[in-house]
């Protein structure tokens, strides 16, 4: 779960890079985790979040704001890149919102209470980023 | 709606055991790692090896759920887990030794922490039967220091959270049956027919 949250947002090397700092992270930050928390939606925020470090990382390295990274360049293609690219292409919001749901499996009041919106509005960005996912892979067809 | 994402691919074996073994490798470094586990092939089935920085701290059956196991690891050592097979290699080679009859005892470091009091005690003494005897639980409760908690060490034997290297499966009941076993009454059958070859 970890891997595909950070292959959706990466190319495969710094996707290798956002997985080990997410487990790493997660090892450091255990002594302080609640006795309650859910530890998968805790590890699925983490993944997200490194996964934006990356991106960042990413961007600062070479490209132009608000582009994409070429990363053709340092990978071989995979057949998931046209995906990460209409990912990305979404707003931060809903791309958040589709990532926590759709591939890390949050609910929606999960990912409500980690990004201190009601869980409508995370039903509703989840729902719109999805939609735009569809228009831009599928040339807007209904399932 | 998941079907926008089937084409996500996962990263093949190599690449996975080697980010595993990275992650390893960072996270002993920065003191990370409390307990390395693996998993070991033998004739009683898969065996889940755990040990801490001070020895081996759990040994469990395929019998046993290793998922429901690794949980309580978590919730009673500590929550700092990973497989970490290169740790274990010595151990996973004394294992095939045992197994294939050249092999007498188990030349690793134990840690008890599961085990307190006198269940301690009574592994302690366990640690002394050699290879090929068995002894009785009384005995066994006597040499523990308390001849009349012969069903306590019974228990203790029982919940050994390391058995086989801590050789429980050396116990049997006075009127020579064969009594209970983490990995099952068959698993300590054969354990005893190997030893006596």
């Amino acid at each position: 779960m970890v891997m595909r949250v950070c292959r959706a947002l990466l190319a495969s090397a710094d996707a290798d890079d956002a997985w080990s700092e997410t487990f790493l992270s997660a090892l450091r930050a255990y002594p302080r985790l609640r006795p309650d928390s859910d530890e998968r939606a805790w590890l699925v925020t983490i993944a997200h979040r490194k996964a934006l470090d990356q991106l960042r990382a990413a961007g600062r390295r070479a490209v132009p704001a608000g582009e994409l990274p070429d990363l053709a360049t340092e990978d071989p293609p995979r057949p998931d890149d046209e995906l990460r690219a209409a990912l990305a292409a979404l707003s931060p919001a809903q791309r958040e919102a589709v990532v926590l749901h759709h591939l890390g499996g949050l609910a929606h009041d999960e990912i409500a209470a980690t990004l201190g919106i009601s869980p409508a509005a995370a039903r509703r960005r989840a729902a719109d980023g999805i939609a735009a996912l569809r228009t831009r892979l599928t040339g807007g067809t209904t399932p | 709606m998941s079907e926008l994402f089937d084409t996500i691919s996962a990263p093949d074996g190599a690449t996975l055991a080697g980010l595993r073994a990275d992650l390893v490798r960072r996270a002993e470094a920065e003191g990370l790692l409390d307990v390395a586990y693996r998993t070991v092939d033998s004739p009683l089935g898969a065996l889940l090896v755990a040990t801490t920085p001070v020895g081996l701290v759990r040994l469990a059956f395929e019998g046993e759920d290793h998922a429901t196991v690794l949980a309580a690891i978590a919730d009673d050592v500590s929550p700092r887990v990973l497989q970490a097979d290169a740790r274990l290699d010595d151990l996973a080679r004394q294992l095939d030794e045992y197994f294939a009859g050249r092999r007498r005892g188990f030349d690793v470091p134990v840690d008890l922490r599961l085990a307190r009091g006198f269940r301690r005690a009574v592994l302690e003494h366990l640690r002394d039967i050699p290879y090929g005897r068995i002894e009785s639980y009384a005995s066994v409760a006597r040499a523990a220091g308390s001849p009349n908690a012969v069903r306590a060490a019974g228990s203790a034997c029982a919940m050994n959270p390391v058995p086989l290297v801590v050789p429980c499966h050396r116990v049997v009941r006075s009127d020579g049956s064969i009594g209970h076993y983490r990995g099952g009454a068959e698993a300590k059958r054969r354990l005893l027919a190997l030893e006596a070859a």
